[in-house]
């Protein structure tokens, strides 16, 4: 199919499900050897864009509009032509890769897949090609053999078995939606770096799904902007980072790179949590009845919280964070060393005395598991009290929750509603709440806002400032985003299997790290400002 | 991000919402009927089950006896309304006992997850589910005779191990959540987070379950009675009176007919209200608390 | 795998001690004195210190039940009271009914379950899916035993095709003995095959929603190509759980069903052990049932792992 028109071109795209409008009126194009960014917070109709150009939209969807590939119309296509063309001239990579994978199909069968699907060979030659791929994306067969089975792969292996499945057939158009939202930093970096790698040998078409700005500005040409259902801005990547005509692009950028005014903090506090030579370790069986490993999730971390600071906790997921977190709440044991919170010692268990348990709360990533969905806000928030020796009273109580609900920005008849009513931003308001009710003088903040959107997210962390300016709190914030905690926190620490290597006041550590860990964390962190800092793109 | 898989839509009842809707009203019509029966045989039926007419034996269906009569000239209506009472009393008690003994145990497994203790309760709960209802009948009447108390116990018995797995694999998926890991920092223990956070959220699927073993129960009871192991004469039971039919049905075939029916439109209402609940109450449709 | 099969091995060996203890102590303790239970309330003095030194019921229980255990390794099952034959003579003359009529209506079971599995599955939402729900839902509802008298009515009263129950035996050829089984397998497989059904179809509907389907179909899997490549193996993981219960449903509703049929089965025999109070039949064929469910569930357990490579040894 030889036409003047090449790559995707997405023509006054509509789809509604059933009298709900999912897309109205979107248009965009990806030239051959071309990275286009689609960038939008949580429906913005971003994903729904890609199952359109996939032919995958829900049974119920009605679609108008006009979707070429290489000029050939693929919009009105047959469920029966969409499968020849799908794998074979277009390829799509997923969000979660742990998922992604058939679990009881070995690698090597499913790379192989996509070559025997569209009768390219036999089954011999499609392994033959799997591995091929296989090692064109980093998976050479002698280090990772064919005949591995999904679960024995990281997270970041079986993105690359996706991506090689998708790209077997070279396609002229990979999809990836948000490829690398659920990886590590390190790891996010090599991803994109294979995607960029594979475009510019192939000449393939990227279309990059992303809500993160930052992944998007290092990879893409050309980006389009999307909201509610709406491309509300698009052009070159440099010229609309530049010039962010739209305010809704400039409200994503304020929000990306939103920094809380800072906390004033007191002079020389006491320390409030101090932790000595902390060791925590279980054990883990490989499967029902593989020999039982010692795992050391957490050697010999010391450190001190002062009064009023907050402390930044970085490092990738497996690094023992939050196993660390779980021993400082006196949710699991120590195994060597001691946690001291205002001079007294941390136990597990229900054994800690409640004068105790009453200086510290906690608030979780999760804004949808952290509250039992069958109570109402108002029996929520009580729950700390049962950490008080002297309850207050019914009248007393009913203030204390009005009070702390307006101090996060909620209205005191939130009281009454249970907690599917809210919004994720409004829930982790209320978490915040819950923590807050028997003031603390410690919060520790697991992930707070790693799944919120951008624009939630500044709100949020602006509140938090505010609290903690207002009650004088300390907070242990605990994240894989370095630009997040270079917002909140006074200073940092970084963790990496079990071990702080580098700690220190937060400016200092993320602009002049010493340790090569730090050094390596900061060079994979996207950058916003990626495109400016690079001129043109070559 | 629309929730919706692009491929598959969603699952559920065929038909979608309409068809499951319907079912779960026909299914609580037809329960309501059964319980209905069972309550008014107490106060009334239309011909006392224990009068012996041999003049009017093995009438077919009539204006004067619905059902017909069976040998010994009772009205096989009125028999059927009796034997609704005694199934819903052996299957009731017996959902009551799995579930009394199961769910704690359940609970607790869940609490002390990878302890002995839990490991001891599952280890016992697979030792019992290798005892089918029916077996643990045979022993129990082999012990102490038969009686429509050994069915209840049997069937109890084979219920106990099926709440106690379904209570510990739901309750463990509530342990992993942060709502729990919240409670336990204000300092609440396991034994009162079970029983304040992790049972209400239970009570939607051991609803679901406590129906589908109470149509089991039912089905169980008619088999045990047929073979001799659950109710004896003179209480009036459908599985006996399947079993008295057995050797007339070839020529009265409304003794046969009449109590099977009971039987499949009973379980087939409790199934029906069950799979409705089921869709109903599916937390991954919004819960409705 | 081999490590993952000795594992179970050893659990199956466990679940076998402590059940045979159960069952021994139903069945030899908790009545007190087992010849007294076989006798009844009537018996005489002197026969039961007979029947009590014929059983061996003088010594202490540890020793009767290491004697009764060995026995049952050895095939030894003991010696019918009523009888005076051997229980395990007995036994496998009743068992070459009852085994063959399970696996017969197993086979029936799974031949219904699968096409109509996923053929609802496949046409979700549409009339076929709805037909096979609700004759499924139709399928569970009903009573083994009295779906059984309904087919004898229809087919052997009614029709005269097959006679209306009685067993000629093997020594009378496959083919007419297999005719004899066939009422029954149909009577107990109907409802099993409803049940199975509707689980094969809900755990295809699950797996069809999973994110690795999505990737199949981005690869250029037609529907049909995803449900059996990819969807059928995963969902077989539930069905064998189902499957390996329903053994255990089929080998109890036999005992029930041959009752319908008059057959010489275990059921037959079992039923006569109790009204004749021979305890030790009934304790031979109970604990021989019981061998067979945990039989299965140790199969069922080797199947998952054929299955799912999860529950292998990672290497």
């Amino acid at each position: 199919m030889s036409g003047a028109e090449t790559g995707l071109h997405v023509e006054g795209l509509s789809v509604s499900i059933g009298r709900a409008p999912i897309l109205r009126d979107v248009g965009f194009s990806v030239a051959p050897g071309e990275v286009r960014g689609i960038i939008g917070e949580s429906g913005s109709g971003k994903t729904m864009s890609a199952y359109a150009v996939m032919g995958l939209l829900p049974r119920a969807a009605r679609m108008e509009g006009r979707v070429t590939l290489g000029g050939q119309d693929i919009g009105g296509m047959s469920e029966r032509d969409m499968c020849a063309l799908r794998g074979q001239q277009i390829g799509m990579i997923f969000q979660e890769p742990m998922t992604a994978l058939n679990p009881v199909m070995t690698i090597g069968a499913q790379v192989a897949e996509t070559v025997r699907i569209h009768g390219a060979g036999s089954r011999r030659a499609a392994m033959a090609r799997a591995a091929e791929v296989l090692e064109r994306v980093g998976l050479p067969p002698d280090e990772v053999p064919l005949s591995r089975y999904p679960h024995e792969l990281s997270g970041g292996q079986r993105q690359r078995v996706v991506i090689a499945s998708a790209i077997a057939l070279r396609p002229a158009l990979l999809i990836a939606d948000e490829p690398t939202t659920a990886l590590d930093v390190t790891t996010q970096a090599q991803i994109l770096a294979l995607l960029a790698r594979l475009v510019r040998e192939d000449g393939m078409g990227l279309m990059l799904i992303s809500h993160d700005l930052a992944v998007v500005a290092g990879m893409a040409d050309a980006v389009t902007i999307m909201k509610e259902g709406r491309v509300v801005d698009s052009g070159p990547t440099e010229a609309l980072f530049r010039a962010r005509r739209h305010p809704y692009t400039q409200a994503l950028f304020a929000a990306s790179t939103h920094v809380p005014d800072p906390v004033p903090q007191p002079p020389e506090p006491p320390p409030l949590l101090q932790l000595r030579n902390v060791e925590r370790s279980y054990v883990q069986r490989s499967g029902l009845f593989g020999r039982p490993t010692q795992i050391r999730a957490v050697r010999g971390v010391s450190f001190d919280l002062a009064a009023g600071e907050s402390l930044g906790l970085v490092g990738e997921s497996g690094c023992g964070k939050s196993t660390l977190g779980r021993a400082i709440l006196g949710l699991d044991p120590v195994d060597g060393g001691e946690i001291r919170l205002a001079g007294a010692p941390v136990h597990a268990g229900p054994t800690m005395p409640p004068e105790q348990r009453r200086r510290m709360q906690v608030v979780f990533q999760d804004p949808f598991g952290s509250f039992n969905p069958r109570h109402r806000v108002r029996r929520i928030l009580s729950e700390p009290y049962h950490a008080l020796d002297d309850p207050p009273g019914p009248q007393a109580r009913a203030t204390a929750i009005s009070d702390a609900l307006s101090d996060v920005g909620l209205d005191a008849a939130d009281a009454d509603r249970f907690i599917h009513e809210f919004s994720g931003g409004q829930r982790q308001r209320i978490a915040i709440a819950r923590a807050l009710i028997i003031r603390p003088e410690l919060i520790l903040l697991d992930e707070p806002v790693s799944a919120l959107d951008v624009s939630v997210r500044a709100q949020v962390l602006d509140l938090l400032a505010d609290l903690r300016r207002r009650y004088g709190l300390s907070y242990l914030f605990i994240s894989h985003d370095l630009n997040v905690v270079r917002a909140v926190t006074d200073r940092v620490m970084v963790m990496r299997k079990g071990e702080i290597v580098e700690a220190g006041p937060t400016g200092q550590v993320l602009d002049a790290p010493q340790h090569d860990y730090t050094r390596a964390l900061i060079a994979a962190s996207p950058r916003l400002d990626a495109p400016l800092r690079e001129g043109s793109r070559g | 991000m629309i929730g919706a898989d692009p491929q598959t839509g969603t699952g559920g009842a065929p038909g979608g919402g309409a068809a499951a809707f319907a079912g779960l009203w026909i299914g609580a019509a037809l329960v309501g009927l059964f319980v209905a029966a069972a309550l008014l045989s107490f106060v009334w039926t239309p011909y006392d089950v224990t009068r012996i007419d041999v003049a009017a034996k093995l009438q077919g269906p009539s204006a004067a006896h619905w059902f017909g009569t069976d040998h010994f000239g009772r009205d096989l209506f009125s028999m059927i309304m009796v034997g609704a009472r005694t199934s819903l009393a052996v299957a009731l008690v017996a959902v009551g006992i799995g579930m009394g003994v199961g769910v704690p145990l359940g609970l607790t497994a869940a609490a002390l997850r990878g302890g002995w203790l839990d490991e001891l309760i599952m280890r016992a709960n697979d030792l019992v589910f290798a005892f089918p209802a029916l077996l643990i009948a045979v022993m129990i009447t082999a012990v102490f005779g038969p009686s429509a108390f050994n069915a209840i116990l049997a069937i109890g018995i084979f219920n106990i191990p099926v709440f106690a797995r379904l209570t510990r694999g739901a309750a463990l998926g509530y342990w992993q959540l942060d709502f729990i890991r919240a409670a336990q920092v204000c300092g609440k223990g396991r034994a009162r987070i079970s029983v304040e956070h992790v049972l209400p959220n239970l009570f939607n699927i051991l609803i679901v379950q406590g129906t589908i073993q109470f149509s089991l129960g039912i089905l169980a009871e008619a088999g045990l009675s047929y073979v001799g192991l659950g109710a004896q004469p003179p209480l009036p039971s459908w599985g006996r009176m399947l079993a008295e039919s057995q050797t007339m049905f070839s020529f009265a075939p409304h003794l046969a007919l009449f109590p099977g029916l009971s039987i499949l439109l009973a379980v087939l209402g409790l199934n029906l209200l069950g799979d409705g609940l089921r869709d109903r109450l599916d937390p991954r449709r919004g819960l409705a608390p | 795998m081999l490590r993952f099969a000795l594992f179970r091995a050893l659990s199956l060996g466990l679940s076998l001690v402590a059940a045979s203890l159960v069952v021994f102590f139903a069945l030899e303790i908790v009545p007190g004195d087992p010849a007294a239970a076989m006798l009844g309330v009537n018996a005489q003095e002197d026969t039961l210190a007979a029947l009590r030194a014929e059983l061996g019921l003088d010594r202490g229980p540890v020793a009767r039940y290491f004697d009764w255990a060995g026995g049952l390794l050895r095939g030894d099952f003991g010696i019918s009271y009523t009888y005076r034959t051997p229980v395990a003579q007995m036994i496998a003359d009743r068992l070459w009914v009852s085994l063959p009529l399970a696996l017969y209506a197993l086979a029936l079971t799974l031949l219904i379950a699968f096409p109509a599995g996923l053929a609802a599955a496949a046409r979700r939402g549409k009339g076929t899916d709805l037909t096979i729900m609700g004759v499924t839902q139709l399928g569970i509802a009903v009573p083994n035993f009295w779906f059984a008298m309904l087919l004898v009515l229809a087919f052997s009263i009614t029709l005269r095709w097959f006679s209306a129950g009685g067993f000629p035996g093997w020594e009378a050829g496959v083919g007419p003995a297999m005719k004899a089984l066939t009422l029954p397998a149909i009577a107990l497989a109907l409802p099993q095959a409803s049940i199975l059904t509707r689980v094969l179809r809900s755990a295809l509907i699950e797996t069809l929603g999973q994110d690795y389907i999505r990737t199949a179909r981005a690869r250029g899997l037609t529907r049909r190509q995803v449900l059996w490549r990819h969807a059928l193996r995963n969902a077989l993981i539930p069905v064998l759980t189902i499957i390996g219960l329903q053994f255990s449903f089929l080998l109890a509703g036999a005992i029930i069903i041959e009752n319908v049929f008059y057959l010489p089965g275990l059921g037959r025999l079992i039923f006569q052990s109790i009204g004749q109070r021979d305890i030790i039949v009934v304790e031979s064929v109970v604990m021989l049932l019981v061998f067979a469910v945990i039989l299965v569930t140790f199969l069922v357990d080797l199947a998952y792992a054929a299955v799912d490579p999860r529950l292998r040894r990672p290497r």
